[in-house]
């Protein structure tokens, strides 16, 4: 394991922003959100950001290709350029699992192409937590908020950064700021793991009920007489797909610029009533139909897609963010038979 | 890296007026190809940039070495820009999508039962078309057509100097309403299954409005039929066409991946939210 003084952790920023964008989360008016870093721009220990770190991987909005009309002809044009390497710092747990979640859609065949070079040129350096909150709950979800996953783990213990390498991607990023890293031991980072264990344990929601949804259950769940109540007051605002680490559904739209066309996907939710609207109907009409949609991918469909693995990591975002208060966890309680 | 989102020039070279809101159009690339082979009841997306881009089923049969048809009713958007269009314009292509009929395997050397509604006979046109191609490999073919009216039913002429001509296929027309000039049967398509009274020994292939869909598979059960005899072709709104956008997801599948051919015991284990 490697360690950097605390007070060196501007040259350590600046090392690595010396050869490629970093981005990091910075304390502003809004909340915590992640910036570039330069000159000036502080790292902030804040528990997490507000949007998620999806971003860096698949943008709120991107072009995908561009075309020209002109009489009965088109022009297909193809904008894409391969992405810049680029390396975003002090990611949490949660949502360092998501990238893994993203990865089982967007790189699945056939590979979305620019997903895959995001993907490929991003470093994520994660950072353990140390003062989880009662919304967090990645501890349902088998995930160890004292030890990210990422390229680099990072931890902060007894004035110093701790860092080790998980991936060759990691590997070359500490060579390069070698010079101001030396070798520590792991007792530091080993004692601060078991104290915030101790925290994890005692946080109201990491014990949620998952067993009740493995296994065969989809019709079970989907059928459950809870939908209406639990809906009841969802306002449809799609403000939790939003924040959401592993959202990933996406509209495609075409914008005439005047001079062309341009094709560009953004975040969609399956929130919205337009989402699954076609000209002869619609086959999920009512808010009860669409909140159930949500739910039930991220509960039973993707886990039963992907080996059990379940499309939420617990990030809290959601609870925190809902206008009506309404949340991934009172389903689970709900739906799991354990209802408060 | 290929990238499945960007598509490739296709041209309109033939413009056939089926009804009054459907038309066939014959797509081929710029220098005069198949834009890309298919299986029947295979999709691809068409696209004019500006106007929108949609997921349509490829009527024209594989064997067909030439080009590449799609049979489009006229209900939104882009389908109203489609309908206006002349020959020699360009569109935008993209495909084969989705999960072919079984036409190799579990439809090889069986009696084959095709009941379509409507514009639902457009996948199956690439299935009938298919099989009339391999003739010898497939048992007795029975089609059975409705739509509201004679002038509704779409590729009347194929049906009749094609279809009505090719030796061991029985072709069973029906509208709904009696029309002058009409002599043939009158009725719903889900009664005149159960009047024609086929086989239990046949696999059905059901395409049509969503409720033909329903009381039609309820009428071949109450033959005798089990719904693994069944297969049908679903269509729900779509962006990406390659299960990633969400758009198309009932269950724990991806209509433009996993379908849009299903077998009708597959469908129960899904929601009903199609």
């Amino acid at each position: 394991m490697k360690k950097i003084a605390l007070s060196k952790l501007n040259d350590f920023f600046a090392a690595i922003a010396a050869e490629e964008k970093l981005y990091l989360p910075v304390d502003g008016e809004k909340g915590t959100d992640y910036k570039l870093w330069s000159e000036g721009v502080t790292y902030s220990r804040a528990l997490n950001t507000n949007r998620s770190a999806k971003d860096f991987f698949f943008p709120q909005t991107e072009n995908i290709v561009d075309f020209k009309r002109e009489g009965k002809t088109i022009e297909v044009i193809d904008t894409r350029t391969e992405a810049e390497d680029f390396v975003v710092f002090g990611v949490r747990a949660c949502d360092a699992r998501s990238f893994g979640i993203l990865d089982k859609v967007f790189l699945a065949d056939p590979v979305d192409s620019f997903y895959a070079s995001r993907r490929a040129h991003g470093t994520i350096v994660t950072m353990a937590c140390t003062r989880p909150a009662e919304t967090c709950f990645c501890g349902a979800f088998g995930i160890d908020m004292t030890a990210p996953e990422g390229d680099i783990s990072c931890w902060i213990a007894e004035d110093a950064l701790w860092l080790s390498a998980n991936t060759e991607k990691g590997e070359a990023l500490l060579n390069k700021v070698a010079s101001l890293t030396e070798e520590g031991d792991t007792a530091a980072v080993d004692a601060q793991k078991a104290a915030v264990k101790e925290i994890a344990k005692k946080l109201p929601l990491q014990n949620l009920p998952t067993d009740a949804f493995k296994g065969d259950v989809l019709l079970e769940k989907f059928n459950s007489a809870k939908w209406p109540e639990l809906s009841k007051a969802c306002l449809g605002c799609g403000t939790c797909t939003f924040v959401c680490p592993t959202c990933q559904c996406y509209d495609v739209f075409d914008f005439d610029t005047g001079h062309g066309v341009k094709r560009a996907r953004c975040w969609d939710s399956c929130m919205y009533s337009d989402f699954t609207k076609m000209a002869h109907g619609n086959s999920r009409n009512s808010q009860v139909e669409r909140f159930r949609q949500r739910f039930m991918h991220k509960l039973v469909y993707f886990p039963m897609n992907n080996g059990g693995e379940f499309g939420c990591v617990g990030c809290g975002r959601c609870l925190s963010k809902c206008p009506i208060n309404m949340n991934i966890v009172k389903v689970m309680k709900s739906l799991g038979g354990d209802a408060e | 890296m290929t990238e499945s989102l960007i598509p490739v020039i296709g041209v309109v070279t033939d413009i056939r007026i089926d009804t009054p809101d459907v038309k066939t159009f014959r797509v081929v690339t710029p220098d005069g190809k198949k834009a890309f082979e298919h299986k029947p009841g295979q999709c691809a997306m068409l696209s004019i940039p500006g106007v929108g881009e949609a997921m349509f089923s490829i009527t024209s049969s594989p064997t067909n070495t030439e080009f590449m048809e799609f049979s489009i009713k006229k209900c939104g958007c882009l389908t109203t820009w489609l309908h206006a269009m002349e020959v020699g314009q360009q569109v935008t292509i993209r495909g084969p999508y989705g999960n072919p009929f079984p036409v190799d395997t579990t439809f090889k050397g069986k009696d084959l039962l095709f009941i379509a509604g409507g514009i639902g006979l457009a996948p199956l046109r690439s299935v009938i078309n298919y099989v009339r191609h391999y003739r010898d490999q497939y048992g007795k073919v029975d089609i059975v057509y409705g739509s509201r009216s004679k002038d509704d039913l779409v590729d009347y002429k194929e049906i009749i100097d094609e279809w009505m001509t090719t030796e061991g296929i029985n072709v069973h027309l029906t509208i709904d309403r009696e029309q002058e000039g009409w002599d043939g049967h009158v009725g719903f398509v889900p009664n005149y299954v159960k009047e024609l009274g086929f086989d239990v020994n046949k696999t059905a292939i059901i395409c049509g409005p969503p409720i033909m869909i329903k009381f039609t598979l309820a009428g071949l059960q109450e033959l005798g039929f089990n719904k693994t005899q069944v297969f049908t072709t679903m269509e729900l709104r779509m962006k990406c066409g390659v299960g990633k956008c969400g758009r198309c997801n009932i269950g724990n599948k991806y209509v433009c991946k996993d379908g849009p051919v299903f077998r009708c015991d597959q469908l129960d284990e899904l929601p009903n939210e199609y």
